[in-house]
């Protein structure tokens, strides 16, 4: 479905060069194909209807990065509103430091509660050390508190011994009392399960509310939920004010679609997740990976999250435009040092690179990593600004006064100065020569993979056309390359991302 | 109260909507491209998916509306629609003359409802006077075995169970040689729930089937998936892979008594054309009924019979 989304979407942007900002028709283009896709992935209809107008109102004349194509910038853009939807208000559980807090675990049949409630008791005993007590209130499902029982008995938590013949409300209060009575911190209450339209069971757990005065009311829900969510959502949040929801079955290959769907009825953050059939496979919730989950798309967001924050397209066009007519001065070279670190420095460049272990010997060879990243930075810094401009003036003494005063050795400063006098040569021939035999020159031959459409950089238009007959490199923005100290211009990339 | 109410009862609330949202229409002889979208964001509110929706839609384009659209006109086309699809696959379960047992294999994943549609599988056929019995096949969920236990009182069914953690599939084997021996009508073998992207688990599943086969290579006559009413589009992943692996021959759809209208049945239909032998619409012992598709179809789309 989502490849098919992300086909779509270039279609609908293939015609289109790069802009200043998404225009109205733009954005709707892209936000059709978006709604389909949050539907095929089971948000409500209502949520996505909401959601969409948001995200529409918030990307239309927002400005396209240089660096990236329209359709990918709308990808980004819902991407963020899904991650803030999803994540905003986020709490941890609410643990009262007056003793006995009690939990209350809501939801329809079948959708875990028992197995959450076993899964938070051992949680909450081992990771926070409190001392818990189950209780099972559900008197409709056959052995539903056997079950209760022998998952208390396995996280080591208290268990509330059964009584024959209770209704609900009656053992809640004998819960009460005895987590009170036995000094237990947290006190779990599990519900029978209960279809959302039946007024009678609704009533009980309004009742059972009142009696227990819950600081923790947790709607316990199944990821593969359709568009029965949002009811599902809106009847229990009427009915007694949920305070957070717990996302069971997320270790399914569902979307998931239904986590924005709840968050979004009912304004209460997901607090939990549900990832196996383990008793310790209870996690935290993460909006950024339920974000990608849901959209599916999580090559082309973080192809452009990288290119948003690092990529400063028109200082990479000016540095490679210099560079090709070997005006590439200490100024440009701290520009692109400056660059790298901004991009996790080059260990976290290399992460997105596929393909590029010949490169990274090379680099290490040259002596560049990320300690001595910021030991040129601090050398360049040392030099006057003249300096900088002309590096033939780096006489001797000048070199011994930049050592002192960036904390390193002459050494280092001499090979800071080698360095860049390599690049600066290399720029100037790659200036002249046919972009694919210049980087194969640069690089000792044998790069794979780089190269295909889109490159960011206008001056390096043959180095561009060059590459293009190359297979795509996966996960680079055009453009992107810019900012390599050692020089890898216009290593322009359609961001094909990785195949499904 | 019949199931259709009880189906009613519960798609009340939400499919006035179906029809309730697509006011803009109506009054109008046909159905054009803006009202289409309408159409479809009405069906795919309740569960058909955006492929099924599509297209169900679009073949109301060229449905001869009597005058103007009402409301009930609308629904009415919509459940011919939906029962035109749904017909061939409202097939219920058929005990073989020539299987003692009858071997029946529950499957899915957690939480569909297994463990209860087995105890109310096993209530119907009491109740037609065959013999039942009952296998505790789900070895690992806590108290799964004392659950199907409690549904064999109720029913007068014998169960065969081992102990929690046990293997399943000797269990199966087991209980197959039991049912068997007393020439008992009806084996209903009860299986762990999990979920199909779960490869470890799903290999297990296939040794159940494998080890069926060695004593019985016919069986099971009905190797059966129970889909959780409320589930989304993956449901169609769902019986995609319990097909592969365990033979699926048909489909049970529980829950629908709630406000999820189950409108996946209709793409599992349109995508597999499986067989949907029953529906559940409550956690009685008898609320299990037969699948037809008019009633379905009228329940979904509130048209009144």
């Amino acid at each position: 479905m989502f490849d098919s989304l992300k086909d779509k979407l270039q279609d609908v942007f293939s015609g289109l060069a790069k802009r200043g900002a998404l225009s109205e028709a733009d954005v709707d283009a892209a936000l059709r194909e978006v709604r389909l896709a949050l539907l095929d992935a089971d948000v409500a209809l209502p949520v996505v209807k909401s959601f969409i107008a948001k995200v529409r109102d918030g990307a239309v004349g927002s400005d396209v990065l240089k660096s990236v194509r329209p359709d990918q910038q709308v990808i980004k853009l819902v991407n963020d509103a899904l991650t803030e939807v999803l994540g905003g208000d986020a709490a941890p559980l609410n643990i009262s430091t007056n003793p006995p807090s009690v939990i209350l675990m809501a939801g329809l049949q079948g959708s875990g509660k028992t197995t959450t409630a076993g899964k938070l008791a051992l949680r909450l005993r081992s990771r926070e050390r409190k001392k818990v007590m189950l209780a099972s209130l559900d008197v409709t499902r056959p052995a539903a508190r056997e079950q209760l029982r022998l998952l208390g008995e396995q996280a080591e938590v208290g268990v509330l011994p059964e009584v024959e013949r209770e209704t609900p409300g009656q053992i809640a209060k004998r819960a009460l009392q005895a987590a009170k009575l036995q000094a237990y911190d947290v006190l779990i209450l599990d519900t029978a399960g209960r279809i959302s339209i039946d007024e009678a069971l609704m009533a009980e757990l309004r009742d059972i509310k009142k009696l227990t005065e819950p600081h923790e009311i947790l709607l316990v829900a199944d990821a593969l939920t359709g568009q029965d969510a949002v009811n599902t959502a809106e009847a229990f949040h009427n009915a007694i004010g949920v305070t957070g929801i717990v996302l069971t079955r997320l270790d399914g290959d569902a979307r998931g679609g239904a986590a924005l769907s709840m968050r979004h009825i009912t304004g209460c953050p997901i607090k939990l997740v549900g990832v196996g059939e383990k008793q310790d496979a209870l996690e935290d919730f993460d909006p950024a990976r339920m974000a990608g989950r849901i959209l599916d798309m999580g090559d082309v967001v973080a192809l452009v999250e990288k290119a948003a924050e690092t990529i400063e397209a028109d200082e990479a066009e000016r540095i490679a435009k210099r560079m090709a007519k070997g005006q590439f001065d200490m100024n440009d070279f701290l520009a692109q040092i400056r660059q790298l670190q901004k991009m996790g420095g080059l260990g976290g460049l290399m992460g997105m690179l596929p393909g590029i272990g010949k490169m990274q010997k090379q680099i290490a060879a040259a002596g560049i990593d990320d300690s001595m990243i910021k030991r040129q930075e601090a050398i360049i810094l040392s030099m006057t600004k003249k300096e900088r401009v002309s590096v033939g003036l780096l006489n001797a003494s000048r070199r011994k006064r930049i050592a002192a005063g960036s904390g390193t050795s002459v050494q280092e400063v001499n090979k800071v100065v080698k360095q860049y006098q390599d690049m600066s040569r290399m720029m100037k021939k790659l200036g002249g020569k046919s972009g694919a035999a210049a980087m194969k020159a640069m690089m000792g031959g044998g790069m794979p993979g780089m190269g295909g459409a889109g490159g960011g950089m206008p001056d390096m238009e043959a180095l561009s056309k060059g590459m293009g007959k190359m297979p795509n490199m996966p996960g680079m923005p055009g453009g992107l390359m810019g900012g390599l100290p050692k020089g890898l211009p216009g290593l322009g990339g359609k961001p094909s991302g990785k195949k499904k | 109260m019949s199931w259709f109410q009880k189906l009613k009862n519960g798609l009340g609330k939400t499919s006035a909507k179906v029809t309730g949202q697509l006011s803009s229409l109506l009054g109008r002889s046909k159905i054009d491209a803006a009202s289409l979208e309408e159409v479809e964001d009405a069906l795919i509110a309740a569960d058909l998916g955006t492929q099924s929706a599509m297209r169900l839609a679009a073949s109301m384009r060229k449905y001869k509306f009597d005058g103007p659209v009402t409301s009930e006109s609308l629904a009415a086309a919509l459940s011919d629609g939906i029962t035109e699809i749904l017909e061939p696959v409202a097939v219920p379960i058929v005990l073989r003359d020539d299987a003692r047992p009858h071997v029946i294999l529950l499957v899915g994943v957690n939480g569909s409802g297994k463990t209860t549609t087995a105890g109310k599988l096993a209530q119907q056929w009491r109740s037609e006077g065959k013999s039942v019995m009952l296998a505790a096949g789900d070895t690992f969920r806590a108290a799964a075995i004392e659950q199907l236990q409690i549904w064999g009182e109720r029913t007068g069914t014998e169960v065969i169970a081992g102990s929690q953690g046990g293997d399943a599939a000797a269990l199966a084997y087991t209980a197959i040689e039991k049912a068997a021996a007393a020439g008992t009508d009806v084996l209903i073998i009860d299986t762990a729930g999990r979920l199909q992207n779960r490869a470890e688990l799903m290999d297990e599943l296939a040794k159940i089937v494998r080890v069926i086969r060695k004593l019985d290579d016919t069986a099971p006559h009905d190797s059966i998936i129970v889909l959780d009413g409320t589930v989304g589009q993956n449901a169609i992943s769902q019986v995609k892979a319990f097909r592969e692996v365990a033979d699926v021959t048909g489909l049970i759809v529980t829950k629908l008594d709630g406000s999820a209208k189950g409108g996946i049945v209709i793409a599992l239909a349109e995508e597999f054309g499986i067989p949907v032998h029953a529906v559940g619409v409550g956690e009685g012992a008898d609320d299990l009924q037969a699948f037809t598709a008019r009633d379905f179809a009228n329940a979904l789309t509130g048209t009144s019979d």
